[in-house]
């Protein structure tokens, strides 16, 4: 039986400007045990879907399920499964952490939590925060608290959506340490996020993302041997031909562009040359996740706009 | 604890935590009304043979501060939770539509009747009504705040925003229990005001827990207690249905 399962899910909502499809027909399932990542730009969809597992949205259509419960019938039980971390930093004013702690555990009917909220409090380093009210935390502080609110009852299942936005260095490392831990010790762990570099060195697989569709499912591993294997990066202070600027990721003076032999580095720098552009700081290196997520995104853009042009047509 | 008993404990918790404005507050402002309105009209008013206006005052304002009190309970709790976005740690729990209905209104009834007792509690300096029938007072007293705690419910899911719930309060909820007989009776309005008063709900709450007190009242305790009842069972439905349904909580 899958950790998690999803079977066609899709969702359209009624906006004011007309109905928006956030979800086209996704389906994918997770394993027990796995660290599955759920990638995709803002607005792809990610959130929506984790919202449709955790019950806090419905699907127009399909089925999603939790080790096997689905989440609209069966709630309760897919409910005591899941452990969520929401992406907003969110908190009750009225009281302190380890009340907030106890009233969650108390929800899920479990009594005398004292030993494993101790335990999550230490694990998140915020054992001297225990008695301060929720309003004088740090965002930092705060978004330890939502993990651990989200893991209070023990969870399978533990969804954490962008769990690093804007978080420190520090808090990423107590974070990514405790849930690994988690993970080794049997639960499965279903992270979105947009460091793509976390992404690549936590999760064994991977699902893509893009305009409410899934363009990529494959082991990390796999999907990072699809792209090109070699870039070309280079810095300048010049205008890129068109050709190659479409192609090329851009970080400011950083250009890096897909090449795969000598010969087709050899091509790029002779169409750079041609323009007038000069280049310094020119090295090859092994392609990254980022470089597969962007070919993967161009090219199912390109593929969506070349559909929707057929459908227009006919 | 069942999770019910969790989050109806962490709802009383919330209004007791800022007791001041929750509950001092209400007891204040009815002292005051009972000062100046009894002060005034003490002597003035006529209502039943032998009852002082601010005896008969005394029941209404009791009344008016549970019903007042356990709407602003759940309502702004529920607005709040919205507002802030932290309503959805309850949304990711197992609990079920009937355990937030119980949790949110019997909170609501708590807060209304300790809101109550404080007023009866104070205000006993001003006037001594007899207690002729403290069953019924209590059998009122609870479903008055159950029904006003209901309606927070509702209207707590439905408003987006703090003004649409302030709207609500100020056009719904505060009308409907100043023209119910709180302040007077209704036999000493022109009649086509007293058949206006009769299709008001909140009034048959109010005159049937004034039945409690003095034993006489402008509509049989009966009759109040069955329309008071229906009214009940419609508001627990429609709430119990907004929960169920998720409506405007889970898209």
């Amino acid at each position: 039986m899958p950790a998690v399962s999803f079977q066609n899910i899709s969702k359209t909502y009624a906006t004011p400007k007309g109905e928006l499809q956030a979800l086209r027909s996704v389906s994918f399932d997770i394993e027990q045990g796995e660290f599955f990542g759920l990638l995709g730009p803002n607005g792809a969809g990610k959130t929506t879907l984790i919202s449709v597992l955790a019950g806090l949205a419905k699907a127009t259509g399909g089925i999603a399920r939790v080790h096997g419960h689905d989440v609209q019938t069966d709630y309760q039980a897919a409910r005591r499964a899941l452990g969520v971390v929401p992406q907003e930093l969110v908190f009750d004013p009225f009281f302190t952490v380890r009340e907030a702690l106890r009233f969650q555990s108390g929800y899920f009917g479990i009594q005398k939590n004292g030993a494993w909220i101790d335990e999550l409090l230490h694990s998140l380093g915020l054992t001297d925060k225990a008695s301060a009210n929720m309003r004088q935390l740090s965002g930092g502080m705060k978004r330890r608290v939502l993990v651990a609110l989200a893991l209070v009852h023990k969870p399978q299942v533990i969804v954490l959506d962008e769990p690093t936005a804007g978080v420190d260095v520090e808090l990423r490392q107590t974070l990514w340490q405790f849930v690994s831990q988690l993970n080794k010790q049997g639960s499965t762990v279903l992270l979105t996020t947009h460091y793509l570099e976390e992404a690549e060195a936590l999760c064994g697989r991977l699902a893509l993302l893009n305009r409410g569709e899934v363009v990529a499912l494959d082991r990390t591993s796999q999907l990072l041997k699809r792209a090109a294997s070699n870039i070309l990066r280079f810095k300048t202070d010049d205008i890129l031909p068109t050709e190659l600027a479409t192609q090329a990721r851009i970080t400011g003076r950083v250009v890096q562009l897909p090449a795969n032999d000598a010969l087709a580095v050899e091509k790029i720098l002779t169409q750079v040359r041609e323009s007038g552009a000069t280049v310094d700081d020119i090295e090859i290196r092994k392609a990254d996740l980022e470089d597969v997520f962007l070919e993967l995104i161009h090219g199912s853009n390109a593929a969506q706009s070349a559909k929707m042009a057929q459908g227009s047509a006919a | 604890m069942n999770g019910w008993q969790m989050l109806f404990y962490k709802e009383i918790l919330r209004f007791w935590k800022v007791g001041f404005q929750t509950v001092a507050a209400p007891v204040i402002t009815a002292i005051l009304y009972m000062m100046i309105f009894g002060h005034v009209l003490e002597g003035r008013v006529q209502v039943y043979d032998s009852v002082s206006y601010t005896a008969f005052l005394l029941p209404g304002l009791v009344m008016m501060s549970v019903l007042q009190n356990a709407f602003a309970n759940s309502s702004s709790s529920l607005i709040q939770s919205k507002v802030m976005g932290n309503l959805v740690f309850l949304q990711l729990t197992p609990l079920s539509h009937r355990a937030w209905f119980v949790a949110y209104v019997g909170s609501s009834v708590v807060r209304g009747m300790a809101v109550g007792a404080g007023v009866m509690l104070v205000t006993w300096w001003f006037a001594r009504p007899p207690f002729a029938e403290p069953l019924w007072i209590l059998v009122f007293g609870f479903m008055g705040a159950a029904l006003l705690g209901g309606l927070g419910l509702i209207a707590g899911l439905w408003a987006e925003k703090f003004d649409q719930m302030a709207a609500f309060q100020n056009f719904v909820i505060m009308p409907m229990t100043f023209l119910s007989g709180v302040f007077y009776s209704i036999h000493s309005l022109p009649e086509i005001w007293q058949r206006v008063s009769h299709l008001n709900p909140f009034f048959y709450m109010i005159d049937g827990f004034r039945y409690g007190f003095f034993g006489v009242s402008d509509v049989s305790p009966w009759l109040s207690l069955v329309l008071v009842g229906g009214a009940l069972a419609v508001v627990s439905a429609i709430g119990l249905h907004l929960l169920r349904t998720g409506y405007k909580t889970r898209h």
